[in-house]
């Protein structure tokens, strides 16, 4: 077993505590799987397994003088087929970043949406008093906890981009018709709801991660209910794997999975025909890391009109959108050094495929591959919906 | 003790700015509502040249070679000097990296108040300034017993400012400039080589909305279907997405194109400033409420990325055709 | 080299600005505060010059709601002293200084930075609230020492400092100025760096803030505001409303009238 040399400790044991077989890391057979798998690996200066040479071989520090770690999207493509177990997107990705960030080597994208995101607690940079402003115009009223003040059964989460963001916000007001035509007893916190802070803890930045989620558990904990349901996919993973281990525990479901459990009662309400071939993205934060496949698909199958169809890539095997791990905001970054787009590479396949309809259910997702399908060349007509906005279709009026 | 209104004349390297202009059109819609005279007051040294198309019934030339070149010490000094002699009601200065540098200094040194940013003065003499990012102006009436005011662009045409008949030059003896703690070494010049964006008919400039640096090269691409220059906001040349050649505002270029298309620019003061000489400026900002729509012609709310791709196409087609 | 930044909270214009009652002031109620963003340039050259040549690097800042989370994050950027002025404790301190305008400021602060005895004050050239000329050439005018505003990059060498004054259209003066003095920030030579979150909850535990009491304060020297409003826009622009494609139709009708196209 190679020892890890002192200088290295203090990398090393922060790759312990980020993830918890950061042990593992010893057991690395230099396959390079990892980064063949990696879709930027061919960029990296130090893709995965020579990441680990090199921290075996007490060089990390030729590490923090480049920057293509920050090509990483935290896909989790890597740790899946990884022989050895190693948890290389939680434990060595993030931490390498966290030494690139703690040295100050940030590109500026990032560090805006990172400054946002302490400020106004989402990385968008928009007041924290508009986060419910989707919400104005809805009738019935959505319940506002703080408002309110009183118990419900379902608290909904809704997350950065479908709370600011122009085109995600409309998946917010389908899912909200969505859980109005079922009855849902719901609220969400609006202006109290923080980032849940997992893609910023994934680009590095666990301690802005930690303020970001005691303040979600502080406003948790002011309210009754009694699960927590998501449009996020990355507060989905966040509140079910990371929030714990801060003493902020929660039941907590994606939409997909608390429609999927409902199925029963949605069926009969999907009455309009949604006429198309449809392909589904699993986005990585729902499949490959929490093995939700299953739930989306079934939703989608219960549309009347809707021919499913498989893209090449699916399930663990799923192709990332390009927004993980501070993705989102590394957009022009990634594209200096790439010259290319995973979205692009996502929206052929669907083409290739001859789906009509590319159904999303993150909400990072939607506003990528719509400008993808912008420039991938034929691709102008390929819709991309959420789950949420085609149930709320095929709901008619 | 008198009524006059003093404007403190900005010029560069035998260039007079323009913000000296718009102060002598102020300082003379001032004097209508309150009295006094309009005088110039023209720092520097051999540049009694400068003063022949002042809007002024007088100019006060102060000339020593010690402001030949503008230097905060100096300029101080010798205003110093002038106002306490003078005690006129009131003393413009431009809001700039000049007249900002000396008129803070002056009103602590001389116990005389200080009213900046501002914008017009009302026929009663009230000032109108404004703050936070041109979302709030404050009113007031004009403090006593002298008045010294930072003045911005935009209440007034630098033409109004200007005037066919030479105003009477009076040269002053500049005394106590010895000592002095801040000196030019030399100037800088600006980058060469690149076009020069006063110049240019068309300007696509580009604001914080534009995100980030690969997105500029929409920008470039629009400029190119159409024959223009992109330039840029503060933000933007910060980041070094844009050579400081281009910059577009207070600390940069001050331009007067026939078309200026703002995108994802808000239109803070600084940069609004450098723009109210356009022909037609159109806005596109996905914020109803930002500033720029105020100064605008034209405007829509439609997100950039969605618009920039149809309107490159389509300006190529009425090109082509 | 012994730096002292002075940094002032502004209102943050991501958030709507409200008028009082009283008609002739910002609704402070309402009101979020983030540091000058200048003031952050003014912090990053300060530790620039710390880091190039030496020296120690002390912030002072008025007290206003969140400044000690300002104050720390300077520290773990690499400013060595913090200094917090306290007003009124009665009239809640906090309150004082947001309402304070910059002579105001300037004395109260000019008492503390002499007693400091620094070679250089750093701040930056400007604050979306003045409203009675920057907080700079005031404070330095105080302190008798000399003020350069508009300042993009600055180099020490004995007993003066050589900064890049800015000038409209890209004009740069290089400007020698004898210390001690006082420079207004316009940009750093590098954009303010990031500093990670955990860096900055280490610095807290460990960074102490000392307190000063300022004297009362004197706005003397500061217009008196009758009235605050919101700017009517003379003429607001044409919006052009539509799908794309129909807005660039429009926009090329538009350059087309104007002649450039």
């Amino acid at each position: 077993m190679t020892t890890i040399a002192p200088v290295e400790q203090s990398i090393y044991d922060k790759i312990l505590a980020a993830a918890p077989d950061g042990e593992r890391l010893r057991l690395c057979l230099q396959c390079g799987n990892c980064s063949g798998i990696c879709p930027f690996g061919y960029l990296m200066a130090y893709p995965p397994h020579r990441l680990i040479a090199y921290l075996r071989a007490d060089r990390f520090k030729n590490v923090l003088d480049t920057d293509t770690v920050w090509m990483c999207v935290s896909c989790y493509a890597c740790t899946e087929v990884c022989p050895s177990d190693i948890p290389l997107t939680p434990g060595l990705m993030t931490s390498a970043k966290e030494e690139l960030l703690l040295a100050g080597n940030v590109p500026s994208e990032l560090q805006s949406a990172l400054e946002f995101s302490q400020r106004y607690g989402n990385p968008l940079g928009e007041s924290p008093r508009k986060r419910a402003d989707w919400a104005k115009d809805i009738q019935p009223e959505v319940k506002i906890m703080g408002k309110v003040r009183q118990p419900v059964d379902v608290l909904w989460f809704v997350g950065d981009y479908p709370s600011y963001h122009p085109r995600v916000q409309s998946i917010a007001k389908a899912l909200t018709k969505v859980l109005n035509a079922l009855g849902v007893d719901f609220g969400i916190l609006g202006p109290e709801e923080y980032s849940d802070g997992d893609s910023q803890r994934l680009a590095g930045e666990r301690g802005l991660f930690e303020m970001l989620a005691e303040r979600n558990g502080m406003a948790f904990g002011k309210y009754q209910f009694n699960e927590i349901i998501t449009t996020d996919p990355h507060a989905y993973n966040a509140i079910k794997n990371e929030y714990p281990g801060l003493g902020i525990s929660y039941p907590i479901k994606h939409y997909t999975e608390f429609l999927a459990e409902r199925l029963d009662q949605l069926k009969p309400l999907l009455k309009k025909e949604v006429k198309a071939r449809v392909t589904y993205h699993d986005p990585c934060y729902l499949g490959r890391a929490n093995e939700i496949f299953d739930q989306p698909r079934a939703l989608l199958e219960a549309i009347p009109g809707v021919e499913l169809v498989e893209m090449f890539h699916n399930h663990k095997n799923s192709l990332c959108c390009g927004g993980g791990g501070g993705g989102m905001w590394l957009d022009g970054f990634q594209w200096e050094k790439a010259h290319v787009r995973l979205s692009e590479w996502r929206v052929k396949e669907a083409m290739s495929e001859g789906a009509e309809i590319l159904a999303v259910a993150c909400p990072y997702e939607t506003p990528r591959f719509e400008d993808a399908a912008k420039t991938v060349e034929g691709a102008g007509e390929l819709k991309v919906k959420d789950i949420a906005e085609l149930l709320a279709e095929a709901m008619g009026d | 003790m008198s009524q006059d209104i003093f404007v403190v004349i900005e010029h560069l390297r035998g260039q007079v700015a323009d913000i000296s202009y718009v102060m002598l059109a102020a300082a003379g819609e001032l004097s209508k509502g309150i009295g006094g005279n309009v005088i110039a007051v023209l720092l520097g040294n051999k540049a009694e040249g400068l003063a022949g198309n002042f809007a002024a019934v007088q100019v006060l030339y102060l000339d020593h070679p010690a402001l030949a070149d503008f230097t905060s010490d100096a300029y101080q000094k010798a205003l110093a000097g002038l106002i306490s002699e003078k005690q006129p009601r009131a003393v413009l200065f431009g809001n700039t990296s000049i007249g900002a540098d000396v008129a803070s200094g002056l009103s602590i040194k001389l116990g005389l108040p200080l009213v900046s940013s501002c914008r017009s003065f009302g026929a009663d003499g009230k000032f109108v300034s404004q703050i936070c990012g041109g979302k709030i102006m404050a009113e007031g009436d004009l403090p006593s017993p002298t008045a010294l005011v930072t003045m911005v662009p935009g209440g007034y045409k630098p033409e109004a400012g200007q005037s066919a008949q030479p105003p009477a030059l009076t040269r002053l003896e500049v005394a106590g400039l010895d000592a002095l703690r801040v000196s030019l070494a030399k100037y800088i010049e600006p980058e060469a080589g690149d076009v020069d964006i006063a110049k240019e008919p068309l300007l696509i400039a580009v604001g914080r909305g534009i995100q980030q640096q690969d997105n500029i090269q929409l920008a470039e691409d629009l400029a190119q279907a159409m024959g223009g220059v992109v330039c840029g906001s503060r933000p933007v040349i910060d980041q070094g997405w844009l050579a400081t050649s281009r910059l577009v505002g207070k600390s940069g270029k001050h331009v007067k194109p026939k078309v200026y298309l703002a995108m994802g620019i808000s239109g803070a003061p600084e940069h609004a400033e450098a723009i109210t000489d356009s022909d037609v400026i159109i806005a596109i900002n996905t914020d109803p409420k930002a500033p720029i729509f105020d100064i605008a012609k034209f405007g829509t709310e439609i997100d950039l990325f969605d618009l920039i791709d149809p309107l490159i196409a389509k300006v190529r087609a009425a090109k082509g055709g | 080299m012994n730096i002292v930044v002075l940094v002032k909270l502004v209102p943050d214009l991501v958030e709507e600005l409200n008028i009082d009652p009283s008609g002739a002031a910002l609704d402070m109620s309402w009101l979020r505060l983030i540091i000058n963003e200048f003031d952050d340039h003014a912090i990053e050259q300060a530790i620039l010059l710390k880091e190039r040549g030496g020296g120690q690097v002390t912030i002072v800042a008025p007290e206003y709601e969140g400044v000690d989370e300002v104050l720390f994050t300077a520290a773990a950027k690499g400013a060595d002293r913090l200094i917090k002025l306290s007003g009124d404790a009665s009239a809640g301190s906090a309150q004082v200084f947001v309402a304070a305008n910059n002579h105001a400021l300037a004395r109260a602060c000019a008492a503390v930075i002499k007693e400091l005895q620094p070679d250089l004050v750093l701040t930056g050239v400007q604050a979306n609230n003045d409203l009675d000329g920057p907080l700079g050439p005031t404070l330095a005018e105080c302190l008798g020492m000399p003020y350069v505003g508009y300042i993009s990059g600055v180099t020490v060498s004995d007993g003066k400092v050589t900064a890049r004054k800015e000038y409209p259209g890209g004009l740069i003066a290089e400007m020698e100025v004898k210390l001690p003095a006082v420079l207004g920030i316009q940009a750093a030579e590098q954009p303010p760096r990031y500093v990670a979150v955990s860096k900055v909850r280490m610095v807290m535990k460990t960074a102490a803030i000392e307190e000063r009491a300022a004297d009362a304060l004197d706005p003397s020297g500061g217009p008196a505001v009758g009235r605050m409003f919101q700017p009517e826009a003379a003429v607001h622009a044409e919006m052009i409303t539509g799908s794309p494609d129909e807005v660039a139709d429009k926009l090329v009708s538009i350059f087309k009238e104007a002649g450039v196209l």
